[in-house]
């Protein structure tokens, strides 16, 4: 069984933030949902202190082989989340990571210490990467941002912390470090790569927020040169993420040091997309000898 | 925004493959009827599915399609034995997607997810149904109609095409739907919510259930709002997954932003905020 900063998963498989709805989806598919729930840790999508309604639509645009999206952290706020959503996560069948964007480090010492506090929440996600909103600096691309971040908040909860890293950083691996000198337990990535699409015949931008977040297929490689770097420069867990799409690019993941993995983009193509990436995993490793075998964390 | 006491039927909770057992030429669209041996045999008119082609989806040159496109299901036959039914879909070709889709053949692979999404709610005592469909909204007018039929209720049906081409789609329907052309080459040279106003003005204890295009939708609205008729219209807007996941889809509402995939694609017409 795998072990995220201390917390033990059935498997290897999250989902990423922000692509996961699991209130919604059970409303959809009912509790067969809950029967075969397709990872092994579910990480909510990202909350802030105030509610929020997100970018105007349009707010998706496809690429080749990926998407760009520019939703905005649309939430209810940090007492809508305690409030209505939280106890209904808490009856999901694995383990709970519930990720935090604060637009001050103030924000984010309370939105910490208010989820941290909650015997539901098994970890706690650290957005410090979203494109999508105007933070002013991107605090997680700065290895010195991320580190007074990190510091800040630390002592706010004894959960596991696991800083979100940017792939819209000059180095990752530097700011990966400094979370992890800060006192992060674990570090995950990558978010969404910033990126534009015009309108075919007008000619402005298409998506309601001017620009977005590149996600899927097309991101795989950025994923794993990054993953690979940010693993080799410390040694708290990695969760790797980035186009995941089947069990052998989770195993490629593992292969170059993630801990654990996460699939964002494949689920909207199929929300059991986690159960089989799970699937092909297994057959995969079974496939190998033991002595070959990645690092399972 | 939620209300689950709109009909809807649960989809099982993964992607699965359907045997397309028909395919032609409709007009100006593509008609497929998709054998779904393990969903349910009774989704509910103004639900819809995800559809992609089984093989070679995202094989257009450009690395698209992509993601899984949203299609109303248009007729529903359940299968003999209470599991499963054949689904017919109506695909206008817009784009990589519906093309692809277009060119799917008899025994070709379906990858599906669905039924999504909320259908349209039956009318109230004492109010006739009235469904208006515009272009390729004509689709859920068909299986809300059939629905109707069988319960024996006899819908008043509107339809308004650009030409010939698409009116092609009328010939669907089981009775004598009431067709308007843009360029009059068959039925009435009309919009659609000319006839509208005129059967809303002789008899206003109506629902009135719409799909087409967003000036059609935004027509009916102002139009059911100033005779002060209940509508419900189903919308579109551009879907990454269909079932909630994204918060891509989102139009506005009187109680902010909803999603299309969860919070509709049938929404009540006066809970919509008037586009600009
Ligand atoms: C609930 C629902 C039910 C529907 N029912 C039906 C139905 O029964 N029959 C039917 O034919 N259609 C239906 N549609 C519409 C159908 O989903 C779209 O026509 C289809 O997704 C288009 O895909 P495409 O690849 O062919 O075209 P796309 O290339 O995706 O283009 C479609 C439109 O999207 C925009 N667009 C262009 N490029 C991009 C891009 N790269 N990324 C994002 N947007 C782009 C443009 O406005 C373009 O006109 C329905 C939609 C919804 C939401
Ligand atoms: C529609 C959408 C919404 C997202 N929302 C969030 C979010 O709220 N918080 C977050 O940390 N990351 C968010 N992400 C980023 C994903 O968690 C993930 O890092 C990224 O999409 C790369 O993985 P993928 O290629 O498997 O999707 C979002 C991504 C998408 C596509
Ligand atoms: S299409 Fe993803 S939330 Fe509606």
């Amino acid at each position: 069984m795998p072990d995220l900063c201390g917390v033990q998963l059935r498997g290897p498989i999250l989902n990423a933030s922000g692509t996961f709805d699991a209130i919604a989806a059970r409303r959809a598919f009912g509790d067969a949902l809950l029967d075969a729930f397709p990872f092994d840790c579910f990480v909510s999508k990202t909350i802030t202190v105030a509610p929020r309604q997100g970018n105007p639509p349009p707010r998706l645009w496809e690429t080749a082989s990926g998407m760009l999206n520019s939703i905005g952290l649309p939430n209810k706020g940090l007492d809508g989340f305690l409030a209505h959503d939280l106890p209904e996560l808490a009856r999901l069948p694995v383990p709970l990571c519930v990720s935090v964007m604060g637009f001050d480090s103030g924000e984010l010492a309370r939105l910490v210490a208010a989820v941290g506090a909650r015997p539901e929440v098994a970890l706690i996600e650290l957005n410090l990467s979203c494109p999508n909103v105007e933070t002013g600096v991107l605090v997680g691309a700065d290895p010195d941002a991320t580190a007074a971040a990190v510091e800040r908040v630390r002592a706010e909860a004894e959960l596991p912390l696991i800083a979100k890293l940017s792939p819209n950083a000059a180095d990752p691996a530097a700011v990966a470090r400094a979370a992890e000198g800060a006192g992060a337990d674990g570090v995950s990535l990558i978010n969404t790569i910033r990126g534009m699409a015009l309108h075919p015949t007008t000619r402005e931008p298409w998506l309601g927020a001017r620009s977005g977040g590149l996600s899927g297929a097309a991101v795989r490689p950025v994923a794993l040169e990054q993953v690979a770097a940010v693993a080799a420069a410390v040694e708290v867990p990695v969760v790797g993420m980035g186009g995941v799409a089947s069990g052998r690019d989770a195993a490629d993941l593992l292969a170059v040091g993630a801990a654990v993995v996460a699939v964002g983009t494949e689920s909207f193509r199929d929300p059991a997309a986690g159960r089989r990436i799970s699937a092909e995993l297994a057959a995969i490793r079974s496939a190998r000898p033991a002595a070959e075998r990645g690092r399972v964390g | 925004m939620t209300d689950d006491r709109r009909p809807r039927t649960l989809a099982p909770p993964e992607r699965r493959i359907a045997e397309v057992v028909e395919a032609r030429r409709l007009g100006a669209y593509d008609l497929i009827v998709a054998r779904d041996a393990i969903g349910p045999a009774n989704p509910r008119p103004g639900q819809f599915y995800m559809l992609a082609a089984g093989e070679r989806w995202g094989a257009d040159g450009d690395g698209r399609p992509y993601l899984p496109r949203a299609f109303s299901f248009a007729r529903v036959r359940p299968l003999p034995g209470g599991q499963g039914a054949d689904l017919s879909f109506l695909l206008e070709d817009v784009g990589p997607g519906t093309r692809r889709l277009g060119e799917l053949a008899a025994g070709d692979p379906l990858a599906l997810l669905g039924p999504l999404g909320h259908g349209f709610a039956p009318p109230p005592e004492g109010r006739r149904p009235l469904l208006v469909g515009g272009g390729i909204g004509a689709a859920p007018v068909l299986c809300w109609d059939d629905e109707l039929r069988a319960e024996g209720v006899e819908a008043t049906v509107l339809l308004g095409f650009r030409g010939a081409g698409h009116a092609a789609a009328a010939d669907l329907f089981v009775g004598a739907p009431e067709v308007c052309t843009d360029d009059g080459s068959v039925g009435r040279r009309a919009l659609v919510t000319e006839p509208l106003r005129a059967e809303l003005e002789a008899d206003p204890a109506a629902t009135v259930y719409a799909c087409g295009p967003e000036p059609m939708l935004e027509a009916v609205r102002a139009l059911c709002a100033e005779l002060d008729v209940p509508a419900e219209l189903a919308l579109e807007a551009g879907m990454a997954c269909g079932y909630g996941a994204c918060f891509g889809c989102v139009v506005p509402t009187v109680d902010g932003y909803a999603r299309v995939c969860v919070d509709g694609p049938v929404f009540p017409a006066d809970r919509l905020v008037a586009h600009a």
